[in-house]
């Protein structure tokens, strides 16, 4: 599959923007008191700005941005519409739980109330992102129990890592805060291991013969193009250009995860290493984004030459 | 809405026959040539006619090599591929602004190049290769069975068919109601053993394929079976005849090998 950039920038920052906001939902219902206001306040932009910046992006790729309202009506059947009306909600109470929290408006009883409904929408619109690559057919690699929780579990780790490095910023730095952010980073890792078995080990079973039909008078092979040039559907649907350099990249995001969390326990005697943890995070992140659009084989490049799927 | 509607009894569709498609293009052509000016118009064409031309085409005619097994040479099966207008189009289901549909009075799968908002996301979920992002326009676009002439009271009745079929000189491809166990095309696919590609995507396509008959070989060829001259007194006096009308220059005419690639005149 192609991966477009736009959707990429989309999915992990405003994964990870979700992902600080339900953290922060849950320092919000742990404390049960507003934070100080400049922390509150700076945490609370940071993770409204990734989401903002995340679904703004999203509408780059969209051949009409201005028609993009019309995503939110179609709820009943689309996983995409169900994203984007859980994102647009979810700014509601996020918002209000950002002026009660960061103590811009006193309101303590609230806290709790809005922390618990704001955490709940942003666990599940970046579980509605995973839905829609999940629950495409025609996309083997994507068509796994694995893909959810990889969303889920990058957004968290990544969005972890980030109140780490704005904590260490502000001074005051827990160190349940590092082995929180490591314990998510190492989650995601294990998550990400797991997806990769995952798709290595399911069967590739659809042959260029079972999608023609012709496999049942004998071995079909590719005898002619039905265009000169690549099409729409091979270069969106065919993109093969990562495939051959997947073990490498794999290994740069094992790497840059690993990283990423023995920076952090190093944040235990210098706080300022989260920031660096952090973007390595991030880093590895966007390449596993990359890599999971790059890796996905879809059904239809049978047609075009593929000997399996 | 992208929700499907209860399943039509009318499911209208085509039926293409794998035996006689000759891979000529005329369907893809005709195809390109009514859609571009049509419902959802135009469709685009980048560098047209340079060395990289790409464009929004609704029907590709695809070319495949089958080897059977016991026969020396290949067999070459010319494949057209378009939109299925599935029973259950997930490409419809996935559409988050309500802009691809499913007809409920016929089943006829549809984008509204009004609501489109070119997301991909539908093609990405169609196992077919069916639909083909229009660039220029920002939006989706499909076979649409040639809605726009198969309902067209302004067409005489003969042509209101799809334009791929009204093309196709060797009637490989057939338009109906699928949905009638009675139709031409039911028992066409009855009779032919129509199939349906990659059922296990569970998809449901309405449009068939009828799969190549079996070949005829040196063995059961036709050719093999006409009467041989049986050496009885009319085969020796029409023999004879032959002999004696040929004009000598001509017979040796004939039986040079002419090089010059010039059509005799």
């Amino acid at each position: 599959m192609h991966p477009a950039y736009s959707v990429i920038l989309f999915t992990t920052a405003s994964g990870a923007g979700y992902g600080l906001l339900a953290l922060l939902c849950l320092v919000g219902i742990s404390h049960g008191e507003a934070s100080s206001l400049v922390f509150g306040l700076t945490s609370m932009v940071i993770a409204l700005g990734l989401i903002t910046i995340g679904l703004l992006s999203s509408t780059f790729h969209l051949g009409h941005p201005e028609r993009a309202w019309r995503a939110l009506s179609q709820w009943r059947s689309s996983w995409l519409s169900r994203e984007g009306v859980l994102a647009v909600v979810t700014y509601v109470p996020a918002l209000l739980f950002g002026v009660v929290w960061s103590g811009l408006y006193p309101a303590p009883d609230l806290i709790k109330p809005l922390a618990v409904v704001t955490g709940v929408l942003a666990l599940l619109t970046v579980m509605s992102t995973g839905k829609i690559y999940a629950t495409l057919k025609t996309i083997r690699a994507w068509h796994n129990p694995w893909t959810i929780w990889v969303y889920l579990t990058f957004a968290l780790a990544t969005g972890a890592t980030i109140l780490a490095a704005v904590t260490s910023v502000f001074g005051n730095f827990p160190a349940f805060l590092v082995w929180f952010s490591s314990a998510w980073l190492l989650v995601a890792l294990i998550v990400k291991l797991g997806y990769w078995r995952s798709i290595d080990a399911a069967p590739r079973d659809l042959t260029m013969g079972d999608a023609t039909g012709l496999g049942r008078l004998g071995q079909v092979g590719q005898w002619e193009l039905p265009h000169s040039a690549p099409n729409y559907v091979q270069k969106e649907m065919g993109y093969a250009v990562a495939r051959k350099h997947a073990a490498k990249l794999r290994r740069l995001v094992i790497a840059a995860l690993v990283l990423a969390i023995l920076l952090m326990l190093a944040a235990l005697a210098v706080p300022h290493a989260a920031l660096l943890s952090m973007a390595l995070a991030l880093f590895a992140s966007v390449v596993q984004r990359w890599l999971f659009f790059a890796e996905a084989q879809h059904v239809v490049t049978l047609f075009y030459g593929a000997k399996a799927a | 809405m992208t929700s499907l509607p209860p399943p039509s009894a009318k499911k209208l569709g085509l039926v293409i026959d794998l035996d006689t498609c000759v891979g000529c293009q005329a369907c893809a052509t005709s195809c390109k040539e009514w859609n571009t000016q049509g419902y959802s118009a135009p469709l685009t064409d980048f560098n047209a006619y340079g060395s990289d031309p790409s464009g929004v085409w609704l029907n590709r005619v695809h070319g495949y090599e089958v080897k059977e097994q016991g026969q020396e040479q290949s067999r070459i099966v010319h494949f057209p591929r378009s939109c299925l207008h599935c029973e259950e189009p997930a490409c419809v289901t996935v559409c988050p602004t309500g802009a691809s549909y499913k007809r409920a009075e016929d089943g006829i799968v549809l984008v509204n190049p009004e609501t489109c908002i070119g997301c991909k996301l539908c093609s990405w979920a169609c196992p077919y290769g069916a639909r083909e992002y229009d660039q220029s326009h920002g939006v989706m676009k499909k076979c649409t069975l040639c809605v726009d002439r198969i309902y067209n009271d302004n067409l005489e009745e003969e042509d209101r068919l799809p334009a791929c079929v009204k093309a196709c000189p060797t009637s490989a491809r057939h338009f109906g109601d699928l949905g009638d166990p009675d139709s031409k095309v039911s028992q066409l696919v009855a009779e032919r053993g129509g199939y349906d590609l990659l059922p296990e995507m569970g998809y449901k396509p309405v449009n068939k394929y009828l799969p190549p008959r079996a070949r005829r070989d040196a063995t059961t060829s036709r050719a093999e079976a006409l009467p041989k001259p049986d050496g009885s007194a009319f085969d020796r006096l029409f023999q004879w005849a032959d002999k004696v009308l040929s004009p000598k220059k001509a017979v040796a005419r004939a039986n040079e090998i002419d090089h010059s690639g010039r059509l005799e005149g």
